[in-house]
């Protein structure tokens, strides 16, 4: 069973129509990059799943629920971690207290102090600045936080929207690499990225979104050979 | 010691409008509107206390009690009612425009229901008036039992902001809703819930103000309110310790001016005191310093 189905996903901004009939799928332990350019339609399909935003038409059915009509707050319980594009760290929280605001749906506080471990195993940076303000943290930094902040509710999906986004490209290999170890940990990945070339070399399958459309879909490997994908995404 | 006695009145004074405004201060922190209708509360409260105590006979505390209960009541209501469905609006103006509507709406309920007139309100407060310097200044009751009151409200509510799971929502949410949802933070409670606690505020608010200005009528809230936003803006909106010193402040400048100054020009001394602080530090004293790296 796949672990996210969407299916036909109809998404509009008022007369705007920015997705018209998205379909893809996700099978437990994959990661999956869904690829394009601007205003393709990414973030929008990552909105759509997460529950921010509400399709026209179409569902969404994660772990073999709907959840198209489930509010946002209630489907990061549900197992569905979303890192939203730009980090959105609470600034004005310490780097601790937005971890602990990752973890907010949780109860069993033995537990989360077990997932903060693990976070910091993940990110020893985050540990050296637990106590400062999330705000004073560089791009990177806010980056691992934003992601730490998703692995806090021991989600079973991570939705990722452009972590490489304005990093160096020693940090983008570096952010790559513990999106593969927590791939490696058992987590499945969805991964939002313009950064075409670094998200198929990571990914199991791709999607190719081109103005609200899913317009090409494989194996990440064979992607990254195409003439047309190479062209178009890869500038080669 | 007359000048040490006014400036206590105006510390008294002060501490009512530090507590209207941390209402003001919370709700625009998390709702990011500005609720006009917040010092009309007031009033609804200090007619609830006067029915409780005058129809009813209850204590004083029962009678509070109860007020902040029916104004909790009340907040939560106004806000589901009248602003929450335009929390989605385009035009920020539209929910700006709805709170000035729901201020004379609750001025002109109180008139319809209580009738206009002025009425006497007795005093929450029972404590007798310190003397202190062989008589030459005294402190009342009333004026212990507002600072005192203020000083708990401002301490209870940076322990519950600061150290509870919904007071950490809060946060959350008056810096970015939509992340707060990705946490789990139900968004709309967060915001029904600010509005109750500076609803139950606004209840404690008119008491303690009526207790020391004992007169009643339907626009009692209205200058009050007014003040205590002057207050909350002085101070920084969005922040608790900055309603609290706007507060204190205020009630200080405006007790001094009235005594050494003129009682007629105070209003108008007050708001250019505003004007001023807008002008060298528009974000107010405790304003928000966002210091944010992309």
């Amino acid at each position: 069973m796949a672990m996210l189905e969407v299916k036909n996903l109809e998404v509009s901004y008022g007369m705007i129509r920015a997705l018209k009939g998205v379909s893809f799928e996700i099978n437990e332990g994959e990661i999956i990059a869904l690829i394009g350019s601007n205003g393709a339609g990414k973030t929008t399909t990552l909105q759509t799943i997460s529950g921010i935003l509400k399709p026209k038409a179409g569902e969404v059915i994660f772990k073999g629920k709907e959840i198209t009509k489930v509010p946002a707050h209630k489907i990061v319980a549900m197992g569905l971690a979303h890192v939203p594009e730009g980090r959105r760290v609470f600034s004005q929280l310490t780097v601790y207290q937005n971890l602990q605001m990752g973890a907010y749906t949780r109860k069993n506080s033995a537990e989360i102090a077990e997932t903060l471990r693990d976070v910091y195993s993940h990110f020893p940076r985050l540990e050296e600045r637990k106590n400062q303000d999330a705000g004073t943290l560089s791009g990177g930094e806010q980056q691992m936080l934003a992601m730490g902040r998703a692995m806090m509710s021991k989600p079973d999906l991570l939705l990722m929207d452009e972590p490489s986004m304005g990093l160096s490209p020693i940090l983008v290999k570096e952010i790559f690499s513990i999106i593969q170890s927590l791939h490696d940990a058992g987590t499945t990945i969805l991964l939002v990225e313009q950064n075409a070339k670094m998200a198929l070399s990571i990914a199991d399958r791709a999607y190719v979104l081109e103005t609200g459309s899913i317009a090409m879909s494989g194996n990440a490997r064979d992607m990254l050979e195409d003439e047309k994908i190479k062209t178009a995404y890869l500038g080669q | 010691m007359s000048f040490l006695s006014y400036l206590i009145n105006g510390v008294s004074l002060g501490s009512v409008y530090a507590i209207i405004a941390l209402g003001y201060t919370m709700v625009y922190g998390i709702a990011k509107m500005l609720n006009f209708a917040h010092g009309d509360v007031i009033m609804v409260g200090g007619y609830v206390v006067y029915i409780a105590m005058n129809t009813y006979g209850l204590g004083a505390i029962p009678s509070i009690i109860v007020s902040m209960i029916f104004c909790t009541v009340l907040g939560v209501v106004i806000e589901g009612v009248a602003y929450k469905p335009l929390r989605g609006a385009s035009s920020s103006l539209a929910v700006l425009i709805t709170a000035i509507g729901m201020s004379y709406f609750l001025q002109n309920a109180a008139q319809l229901i209580f009738g206009a007139e002025t009425k006497a309100f007795s005093s929450v407060v029972s404590i007798p008036p310190l003397h202190l310097a062989d008589g030459k200044l005294t402190i009342t009751g009333e004026a212990i039992v507002t600072v005192a009151a203020c000083i708990v409200i401002m301490a209870a509510l940076m322990l519950f902001v600061n150290k509870t799971k919904p007071g950490r929502a809060m946060l959350a949410v008056s810096e970015d809703k939509d992340t707060a949802r990705l946490m789990g933070v139900n968004v709309n409670a967060t915001i029904s819930l600010t509005f109750a606690i500076g609803a139950a505020l606004a209840a404690i608010a008119g008491a303690l103000l009526c207790s020391s200005y004992p007169s009643l009528t339907p626009t009692t809230g209205a200058m009050p309110g007014i003040k205590a936003f002057v207050a909350a803006v002085f101070g920084g909106i969005g922040s608790i310790p900055g309603a609290m010193l706007g507060g204190i402040l205020l009630g200080i400048i405006e007790n001094l001016v009235k005594a050494y100054i003129s009682t007629q020009v105070a209003d108008a001394i007050v708001f250019g005191v505003l004007i001023g602080v807008l002008l060298v530090k528009p974000t107010g004293i405790f304003g928000k310093k966002v210091h944010e790296k992309v």
